[in-house]
């Protein structure tokens, strides 16, 4: 029973997502849908913590599952996500009349993707667990029905497939090497790999990359972030944007770090990262500067942002070999980002709620005709710029910090640089929302629901930026898994 | 006391920003109270700091963030050594101007103090952390305050200037965070007492690098040229508070960060470097007067009479010894009120005339008697008349800087000279000469909270000018140990 009682989390939000789609069958209101969907996401969290105060860290299921400090971080992150992602929906889910019920337990059985995703030590499971999580998103990203929303879904299932089909193949290069799917075996043939398997490890990485690439929305593997950014729900986006980007991060370090983590292959692909995150933020942070439409614009950012996880990825000691380092970056960084990004998407669902228009042109004078909306917003971006007192800062700080520490000192002046190049577009909202004439005087208002959401992301982004400790110390025990 | 003079304008910006928005007006005395309050504060910590004592006083210490993996222990640490005192007390007090000359400010006027009060709040981070994030925080957090100011009070190309000022101050810290980041590393700390007798190698980069990261930001700030061009149109569109800010206080980070920063943690690369930033302090002198003997407009007139005048404290720093410093330390503060002052000025001109043309202006003494007399005084101090603040502070650097570069110095000394040129011929251009019929319905500083400002400033520069001593000791307590290190 111990190993149900682990997977109490995840079974929690499958079972109520089951429940979400047969209430809706019988009562299809919609608050009494929202409410079960939060009352799942409590429910999780609730166990989570009794976890945690339990001490029920081990494994399930011959391994299948585990429950450590790592994993107890995204079980605590992913449904924060998730219930961020359901308050900021409750308005825009009015754009759709039919199958409620299914949105908002799809989401909840992404989110149990998620969490499995970086609570499992195997091959196998990861696989299943990358699977219900992108095939639950790509019902959501055409959940719109429109010309755009339509496209992006079939855009992202065609690329999605396409991915995972590589990280299979990546996968079956470990397996074949090592004859086993559990990432500790593995970690024992790696370490007694010979030149002549190395070629075959080599293919493994650069597989794995491609596949979960796609997932981070790293360069070169960007190529679907904006279209389906633009044509998905713009709460799905925000999800898309968090919580499947943290999830490919979470098993990028789970694979990489536990299996690969030998100094034999991990110089290799740690140069490999570094090279990537560079690419990453310079290509994602310049070619946002010339976009009109704000979603667009994020999700360029997004790809920036990637960039910067990269570099906690890659910042493993070059003398040492020191893992959980920039690690513990890495887990920090997407704890903000989670703030921070879903901050600012919220902002846009409230504003675009009334103007109806995502083109950054429409943010002029928003300032006057809703300040709180104005300044939350604002906040948002200039976290995603990395100015202090936010939450964003510390996170690039602490990154910084790692991959000087690592000997990446060129990738820092890479990082920094980039920092100032997105300056301009961050702050180019801000600027239209302060100092330009609003195009009408109407009131722009964000409902209870949206207003609860934008107010947790805010506090959020401030807290962690001026007390860090709390999130630094649940990061770097987070990260000790690795070493 | 520390914190509280750091963080009190915070509380002051919040509550102006709640106010209701039919009490708007009211924002200013909320600021004004809050400024009040803060000046009253730091003038007691420069009456009760201890000039017998070298080293930081009135410390305050808290860990803040304590990474194991990171190594990362950041503390929150204030402390003032007599530098820092001295320019918490210059803060304070054009911070308390700032506020009294937006006395009349009509747009949106509760956002406008609450950006002043932060940015307030941020200046005096900068000059009493002593914990080197904790410093480059407070560094940054300046920049939004100060956007906003530009961008949406200014005047003329307002959006342009602000972008231009973000981005050069952005790209000197995005440097001088990597600095930081490697300094730490290196030194296995940020505390700023603790990196003064740091023995730092050349760890990741090559100390020289490393010192030319931590200075390119103040480089920027003080400016040096050529890195000086977003400084006249930021000063000439800010609206007038914000220059006397920009011009009296923002500017001195640059040279507090030299001294501070880059100076404290590598004064082996600083004694090698000195001779060159003697070079470049005589091209600003020079090229900042020349340049300045040609403006038509009022306001770009003193912006780039800044960039002379910061030219004598980086002339003073480059010299290494206590006298320069000390003569560096007494221009910025002195600078500050004189420039501070000119700016206040100007901004007057501008409110009644509404242009700040040189060439439309003439014979402005009959309409605004105090405004002139005033004018006379400041572009006095400027131009360093003995009995007045200026001359103080410009002949400690001659007498630090001599004996080291002589040639420098007198380059330094010419610009005295082309200084004494723009400042009379602007000054008879626009005060005496002609009467002009079309100014001849203008009113003088009447209002109580323009002369509560004229006249406190004008205090300042004839009591510092008459007995340096009061400023002049406090400084040279706290540049002691820097050049100490850099012997």
């Amino acid at each position: 029973m111990t190993g149900v009682d682990r997977l109490g989390p995840e079974l929690v939000l499958l079972c109520f997502a089951g429940i979400v789609i047969l209430t809706d069958l019988f009562w299809s209101r919609r608050p009494l849908l929202v409410g079960l969907s939060l009352a799942a996401i409590v429910g999780s969290l609730a166990w989570t913590g009794s976890l945690v105060a339990r001490d029920m860290q081990g494994t399930a299921f011959d391994g299948m599952l585990v429950v450590d400090d790592f994993s107890l971080f995204f079980a605590f992150l992913f449904p924060g996500v998730a219930a961020l992602v359901i308050l900021a929906s409750v308005e825009y889910a009015e754009r759709f009349s039919r199958y409620q019920g299914e949105y908002y337990a799809l989401i909840l059985t992404s989110t149990a993707g998620m969490m499995l995703m970086a609570a499992t030590t195997d091959l196998i499971a990861i696989f299943i667990a990358l699977e219900l999580t992108s095939i639950s998103l790509y019902i959501l990203v055409a959940f719109l029905k429109t010309v755009l929303s339509s496209e992006a879904g079939i855009k992202y299932l065609l690329l999605g497939a396409l991915s995972t089909a590589i990280t299979l193949y990546g996968m079956a290069f470990l397996f074949g090497l090592s004859g086993s799917t559990s990432l500790s075996d593995i970690a024992d043939t790696v370490a007694a790999a010979n030149d002549d398997t190395r070629a075959a490890l080599i293919m493994a990485v650069a597989l794995l990359t491609a596949g979960l690439g796609f997932k981070m929305a790293v360069v070169p593997f960007q190529m679907w972030v904006p279209d389906v950014y633009e044509g998905a729900p713009t709460p799905i986006t925000a999800f898309l944007s968090v919580g499947s980007k943290a999830a490919g991060f979470a098993v990028m370090l789970r694979i990489f770090f536990v299996a690969l983590g030998d100094r034999f292959i991990s110089n290799d692909w740690a140069n490999m990262f570094a090279a990537l995150a560079a690419v990453s933020m310079s290509v994602g942070n310049v070619v946002a500067l010339s976009q009109a439409n704000i979603k667009r614009m994020l999700g360029y950012s997004s790809i920036a942002q990637a960039g910067y996880f990269l570099v906690g990825v890659a910042a493993i000691s070059a003398n040492g070999g020191d893992l959980p380092l920039g690690a513990s970056g890495v887990v920090f960084f997407l704890g903000a980002y989670a703030f921070t990004n879903l901050g600012a998407f919220i902002a846009i669902i409230a504003i675009s709620n009334r103007t109806g228009s995502d083109e950054i042109t429409s943010y002029a004078g928003m300032a006057r005709r809703s300040p709180l909306l104005a300044l939350g917003l604002t906040l948002c971006l200039i976290s995603l710029t990395g100015i202090p007192p936010t939450a964003g800062f510390i996170a690039k700080f602490y990154v910084f910090d790692a991959a000087v520490q690592s000997d990446l000192v060129w990738l820092v002046i890479v990082g920094v640089l980039n920092s100032v190049v997105s300056a301009y577009y961050y702050l180019r909202v801000v600027l239209q929302m302060y100092t330009e004439e609003p195009v009408s005087e109407e009131q722009v208002a964000a409902g209870p629901a949206l207003g609860l959401a934008l107010a947790i992301a805010v506090g959020g982004i401030l807290f962690v930026g001026i007390l860090p400790s709390f999130l630094l110390e649940a990061s770097e025990s987070a990260a000790k898994v690795f070493s | 006391m520390l914190t509280f003079i750091v963080f009190f304008p915070l509380v002051g910006a919040a509550v102006v920003a709640l106010l209701p928005r039919e009490h708007e007006r009211e924002a200013r005395w909320v600021a004004a109270a809050t400024g009040f309050a803060v000046l009253v504060a730091a003038a007691v910590l420069f009456a009760i700091f201890d000039r017998d004592q070298s080293g930081f006083q009135f410390i305050q210490r808290e860990s803040w963030v304590d990474g194991e993996l990171a190594h990362l222990k950041l503390q929150y640490l204030l402390g003032v050594d007599g530098l820092s005192v001295a320019l918490v007390l210059l803060t304070s007090l054009l911070g308390m101007v700032a506020i009294l000359i937006s006395w009349n400010i009509e747009l949106r006027p509760k956002e406008y103090f609450a950006w002043l009060l932060v940015l307030e709040s941020s200046l005096f981070g900068v000059f009493t952390a002593l914990d080197l994030v904790l410093f480059f925080i407070f560094w940054e957090i300046e920049l939004i305050p100060m956007y906003f100011l530009i961008s949406i009070w200014g005047t003329g190309r307002k959006i342009y200037s602000a972008w231009k000022y973000v981005f050069y101050t952005f790209f000197g810290s995005s440097f001088m965070l990597v600095g930081i980041l490697v300094t730490g590393f290196a030194a296995n700390t940020f505390d700023m007492r603790a990196l003064a007798g740091a023995d730092l190698h050349d760890a990741l980069l090559p100390t020289g690098a490393l010192f030319f990261f931590l200075i390119v930001a103040f480089a920027i700030k003080l400016p040096v040229v050529p890195f000086h061009t977003w400084l006249p149109d930021a000063h000439t569109d800010a609206p007038t508070a914000v220059s006397v800010m920009l011009a009296g206080v923002l500017l001195k980070m640059g040279g507090y960060g030299m001294l501070r920063v880059s100076f404290t943690i590598l004064p082996d690369v600083a004694r090698d470097a000195g001779v060159y930033l003697g070079a470049f302090a005589a091209v600003n002198i020079l090229y900042g007067a020349m340049v300045t003997l040609v403006q038509t407009d009022l306001k770009r007139l003193i912006a780039y009479s800044s960039v002379s005048h910061m030219g004598y404290v980086l002339l003073g720093i480059s010299a290494l010894g206590t006298v320069g410093l000390t003569g560096a330390g007494m221009q910025m503060f002195t600078h500050g009120v004189i420039t501070g002052l000119l700016f206040v000025l100007v901004g007057l001109v501008y409110d009644r005339t509404h242009t700040r043309q040189i060439r439309e202006l003439s014979g402005l003494a009959h309409q605004m008697p105090l405004i002139a007399v005033v004018m006379v005084i400041a572009g006095l101090a400027s131009l360093g008349l003995p009995s007045l603040a200026g001359f103080v502070s410009e002949v400690t650097v001659f007498l630090g800087t001599f004996g080291k570069y002589g040639l420098l110095t007198v380059m330094g000394v010419i610009g005295i000279v082309l200084t004494a040129g723009y400042i009379l011929w602007m000054i008879q251009r626009v005060f005496y000469g002609e009467r002009n019929p079309r100014w001849a319905e203008l009113g003088d500083a009447n209002a109580w909270w323009e002369r509560a400002a004229l006249v406190g400033m004008v205090a300042v520069i004839v009591v510092i000018g008459i007995y340096p001593a009061v400023l002049a000791d406090v400084i040279e307590k706290g540049v002691q140990p820097i050049a100490a290190g850099l012997a």
